[in-house]
């Protein structure tokens, strides 16, 4: 078996076919205090985060729109990892995920259990899906931030 | 639905993948196949070669030295755009300019054609399965005149609506924009027929044939177009090269649209007077090389002959839509009853992005995503398809390894139907 099949058993892993097939609080949320568009127009993929926070702790995360796997399976992790967290935690895990899935992190950085996501790593090996993992991040941290231009993946 | 058109029964008769030094190389372990060539084909060893001849042998500047090294070279060049006339069957070779592919050449008949004639309320008719750029060069030059697109639509198995056609053909209509062969779905447009009825009425006729001069003969007089654009690198040429063909009456009246060396007559800073056509639209130093390779791929493609490649891709096409109908959850995009060598398709609960990424770890190099053809995506309702785009050098193992790769993925994401032929 080649490099690039086991890098690809690396990457679609179960849990990414489980929260692909079945998605995570995939819905629109009436009362979302935050909510921001992404849209990766290299393939189409387009989503919607929607966040309910209350004394600065996102009490609601959701997501609806289409996507690959990837990205259907990192927006759906996403909401999970988020939910119950305080907003400068919620931005910190934003900056560490992103530095995971593009593999830009700070050696000198404390190590951060990443739980779950830590199946996005896999993306790495794979340029030209980074983009795919990183939308619905993108998308979370412009809800946050109230940036109201659609989130485009670098 | 249409039936797709009864394939031919010929077996694919052409065995060329020899003559392209790349076909040979592995890609992540596996044989190569590549399937994008609706993308960018691969070049033969004949084009490689004389584009590197020219700089070995023949480099200079062209139409401006007097030693024998530049006359050398613009006799090459002037040489590469008779190939080109006789190629697509232009009246002459000044009515063939080189661009820098078919984005350019429909660019510049956007701007010098389109921008000084139209006015508010004239109408540009083009397709809903236009490429962006047989879409956005026109709403740059609506925004300027005041002029308006009308789209005519596509049918479910990927045709255009002729009825609609003829409903939208009007008195206001200035051009037809339109495409040979649809990128995203194979489908062959009746253009001769489309640029008669677009002539009654007055309006001049634009082919976009990027997706068709590598694949049948194309004959310009024939199809009676005014304009027909293509790109050299999906004919088996180098990158940055191309050609758009005009009628010499047209071409005559049109202003340049890029000013600089090459393209004037006389310069003084009162009154600049410009070259005749075609030099009036190639300002600056062109791509020598780029055209003596277009020509060296002409001469290729020329030598198997025209006739040879589009039974041979007809045969794979055939082959192709056979085996990718037997897969349970495979659904085609695009079954119009004339079609090129263009597979474009949907696999059940696979996202055509993800089938890309498990494909290419196969060796298999397909597109997947909206192929430039965004209106046409939101047509079908669907973000993209993936597709398997053929070229003279494919043969039965590259679809083949096309279905194996399939299969793959289906087991991977667990979609795979049991055995048995889909209903």
């Amino acid at each position: 078996m080649s490099d690039m099949q086991d890098s690809l058993r690396e990457l679609y892993q179960e849990v990414i076919f489980d929260h692909n097939r079945n998605p995570r609080n995939y819905r629109p949320l009436p009362a979302a205090s935050h909510h921001a568009d992404g849209h990766n127009p290299l393939c189409g993929d387009q989503l919607t985060v929607y966040l309910q926070v209350e004394d600065g702790i996102v009490r609601e995360a959701s997501f609806v729109g289409h996507g690959c796997a990837i990205s259907t399976a990192s927006a759906s992790l996403m909401t999970e990892a988020v939910k119950g967290k305080r907003v400068e935690d919620v931005e910190a895990l934003f900056r560490d995920v992103h530095a995971l899935l593009t593999g830009t992190q700070d050696a000198e950085a404390p190590v951060r259990d990443f739980g779950k996501l830590q199946v996005l790593a896999g993306v790495k090996e794979f340029p030209v899906r980074v983009k795919c993992a990183t939308l619905a991040w993108h998308t979370l941290h412009n809800a946050l931030t109230g940036e109201h231009e659609t989130a485009h993946t670098e | 639905m249409n039936a797709p058109r009864e394939p031919a029964m010929t077996a694919p008769v052409l065995d060329l993948a020899a003559d392209f030094p790349i076909l040979a190389r592995r890609v992540n372990g596996r044989r190569l196949a590549y399937l994008d060539n609706g993308a960018t084909t691969q070049k033969p060893a004949a084009v490689i070669d004389a584009e590197a001849r020219f700089y070995r042998e023949s480099n200079a500047n062209i139409h401006r030295g007097v030693h024998w090294l530049s006359q050398h070279a613009t006799a090459l060049y002037d040489a590469a755009r008779a190939t080109v006339q006789r190629f697509i069957n232009a009246a002459s070779a000044d009515e063939i300019v080189f661009t820098r592919g078919t984005t350019e050449a429909i660019n510049l008949v956007a701007q010098s054609w389109g921008r000084p004639r139209l006015t508010a309320g004239d109408e540009i008719l083009l397709s809903t399965m236009e490429h962006h750029s047989n879409i956005v060069p026109w709403q740059l030059v609506c925004e300027q005149t005041g002029a308006v697109l009308k789209v005519i639509p596509v049918s479910d198995d990927g045709e255009l609506d002729m009825e609609a056609f003829e409903g939208l053909l009007g008195e206001r209509t200035r051009l037809l924009a339109i495409t040979h062969v649809s990128n995203a779905l194979g489908t062959v447009n009746p253009v001769a027929a489309m640029t008669r009825r677009a002539h009654e009425v007055g309006a001049v006729v634009l082919v976009d044939g990027a997706q068709a001069v590598a694949h049948q003969a194309v004959d310009v007089q024939a199809i009676g177009c005014d304009f027909y654009a293509f790109s050299g690198h999906k004919l088996y040429a180098p990158t940055g090269i191309g050609a758009l063909y005009g009628r010499a009456e047209l071409l005559r009246h049109m202003p340049p649209w890029q000013g600089g060396g090459d393209m004037i007559r006389t310069v003084a800073f009162d009154k600049t007077t410009f070259a005749p056509p075609p030099q009036r639209f190639e300002a600056g130093t062109p791509n020598i090389a780029g055209a003596i390779g277009l020509a060296a791929a002409i001469d290729y493609v020329q030598g198997v002959g025209m006739e040879h490649i589009h039974a041979h891709e007809q045969a794979l096409l055939a082959y192709g839509t056979r085996a990718l109908q037997d897969i349970p959850g495979v659904r085609l995009v695009g079954t119009a009853r004339d079609k090129a060598g263009i597979l474009s398709f949907l696999v059940e609960g696979i996202h055509p992005h993800d089938l890309g990424t498990i494909l290419d770890a196969e060796g298999v190099a397909i597109r997947a995503g909206h192929h430039c053809a965004m209106p046409l995506m939101t047509r079908f309702g669907i973000p993209g398809t993936a597709r398997a785009s053929l070229a003279l050098y494919n043969g039965e193992a590259d679809l083949d390894a096309l279905v194996a790769a399939i299969h793959k993925a289906q087991d991977l994401f667990g979609t795979r139907h049991d055995s048995g032929r889909r209903t």
